[in-house]
């Protein structure tokens, strides 16, 4: 891996979202927005806003670097710059490493402000530490990212890409034991949960809030996800085409 | 024009065999077969390029173009045939630094500024002190240069796209359409420009619908429907068609 390479691709995906404030502020308003709002739904009943709030925590990084990545991805396909870069002495592993570098800073960026609101203003309680959901935070961005490049392929238009997400995300949101514990489930749903990413960067985000049990485990298994994804997502980007 | 085909297959083999003692083929093409969705694009195409010359591909839309260049960068799939590229096969490894290719709609970020631009397609290429203002002038955008590339029109974007080719210093260039919706004053820097890259030895392979742009090319190949009607130089092509102006020269080997 060349690393200057590297960082030129990482720098260059900055200076994009640099270029389109208004996305950024998106990115960081949305999921602040929607914790509100959470909050004044489950006014009365603070311990559900402390579940969902913290699993949520858990979950935006990974809806939002999803769209971003199979829009950029998709965008890179049609406007020709994919086919140069992949005509030019990147790699496709630099390649996708400087979008994971670039979507890492944005998704810290993120969860640092997201979980700081959540917890000064809203009141969220984490037991745990607050780098530690950054830092799950951070690796379920990186998931997003993994999913939305390998989706990307499969689609042919912007509109296209988006629909791909309540059929790839939803599920595993549904699943992920934000809205019932996963063992509470009938068996057979239980059992797919296990093999849906999301189920346990959930998993790992309520472990940091309630500071109990070990996320090892969690982190292990979405390293291995992530390692999979990527390299799917990376057969996907195929140099020659008809 | 069977004729004018046979004379022209006759020269050739004596004429790449010269090139091969003076100086060695840029791009050498043979059998090269292409099949796109069932319709066939090229059919056993052969084509030599001989290194320092700006080779023009001319023909109407749909005659295989942009097919043979992107078949030439290791971009397109091909049913059959070689390609060899400064004597590599076509998309190796070893090619990436020494190809250049810029595309018919400009290949740049529209959500970058024009020198990040530059900057990013100079990186890619491993030059770390890129000289972007420099680059922005020979295709007269350095004022640009602050702009966004989404902002600016349709010939700036191609004059932005061409210079992102030419960053890295490539010993091949290949440009699909590089003039298309750029007044004449431009046209002209432009082609010094090219001349000035043919000089220091290099490779120039540009197509084009501009048939007074026709006679500012070396060696001229025409096409029609994946086939090459005639080669020669402007002059021999000229006096193939028994014509003066470039347009009616392309007419009429067209129609024969």
């Amino acid at each position: 891996m060349n690393l200057k390479r590297t960082i030129a691709s990482a720098k260059r995906v900055l200076l994009q979202l640099k270029h389109d404030p208004r996305s950024m502020a998106l990115i960081i308003v949305a999921p602040c927005l929607l914790m509100t709002i959470l909050k004044f739904v489950y006014w009365s009943q603070p311990q559900v806003f402390q579940h969902f709030a913290g699993s949520l925590l858990g979950v935006f990084p990974m809806l939002v670097m999803f769209l971003i990545t199979s829009v950029a991805t998709l965008r890179e396909r049609t406007s020709g710059t994919l086919e140069r870069i992949l005509i030019s002495p990147v790699t496709k592993f630099e390649f996708i490493i400087g979008y994971a570098v670039a979507f890492g800073i944005a998704s810290a960026l993120q969860a640092i402000i997201v979980s700081t609101y959540a917890i000064g203003p809203l009141g969220l309680k984490v037991i745990g530490s607050q780098s530690g959901l950054i830092f799950v935070a951070i690796l379920d961005a990186l998931l997003g990212l993994a999913l939305g490049l390998f989706v990307s392929s499969f689609a042919k238009t912007e509109f296209q890409a988006i629909q791909f997400l309540p059929i790839i995300l939803l599920p595993q949101l549904l699943l992920s034991g934000l809205l019932a514990p996963r063992d509470s489930m009938p068996r057979i749903l239980g059992d797919i949960s296990n093999f849906l990413p999301l189920s346990y960067a959930v998993d790992a985000t309520k472990k940091v809030l309630i500071g109990q049990g070990s996320i090892t485990k969690d982190v292990l298994i979405i390293a291995c996800f992530l390692v999979f994804l990527l390299g799917m997502g990376s057969l996907t980007l195929r140099r020659t085409s008809d | 024009m069977f004729l004018w085909g046979n004379h022209g297959q006759m020269r050739v083999p004596q004429h790449s065999m010269l090139d091969m003692r003076l100086r060695p083929s840029a791009i050498s093409i043979t059998g090269l077969s292409v099949i796109r969705n069932g319709t066939t694009i090229l059919h056993k195409f052969d084509l030599e390029v001989e290194a320092g010359k700006i080779l023009g591909l001319l023909g109407p839309s749909g005659s295989g173009k942009t097919t043979i260049m992107r078949s030439i960068v290791g971009l397109q799939h091909l049913t059959g045939g070689e390609i060899k590229v400064l004597g590599i096969p076509a998309g190796d490894k070893g090619l990436r630094t020494r190809v250049s290719y810029s595309t018919q709609d400009a290949s740049i970020y529209r959500d970058l500024t024009c020198s990040e631009n530059i900057e990013y397609f100079a990186a890619l290429q491993g030059h770390s002190t890129p000289t972007s203002n420099e680059i922005l002038e020979l295709v007269d955008l350095s004022r640009n240069r602050k702009q966004l590339a989404a902002t600016l029109s349709g010939g700036e974007r191609a004059r932005l796209a061409l210079a992102t080719a030419f960053v890295g210093r490539p010993e091949l260039l290949i440009l699909d359409e590089p003039t298309v919706g750029l007044d004449p004053l431009l046209r002209r820097d432009l082609w010094r420009l090219f001349h000035r890259f043919t000089d220091e030895g290099k490779t120039l392979l540009v197509s084009s619908h501009m048939m007074e742009e026709a006679d500012q090319c070396d060696e001229l190949v025409l096409l029609r429907e994946g086939a090459i009607l005639s080669k020669g130089s402007p002059a021999e092509l000229r006096k193939q068609a028994g014509l003066e102006n470039m347009d009616a020269v392309f007419i009429s080997l067209v129609e024969k």
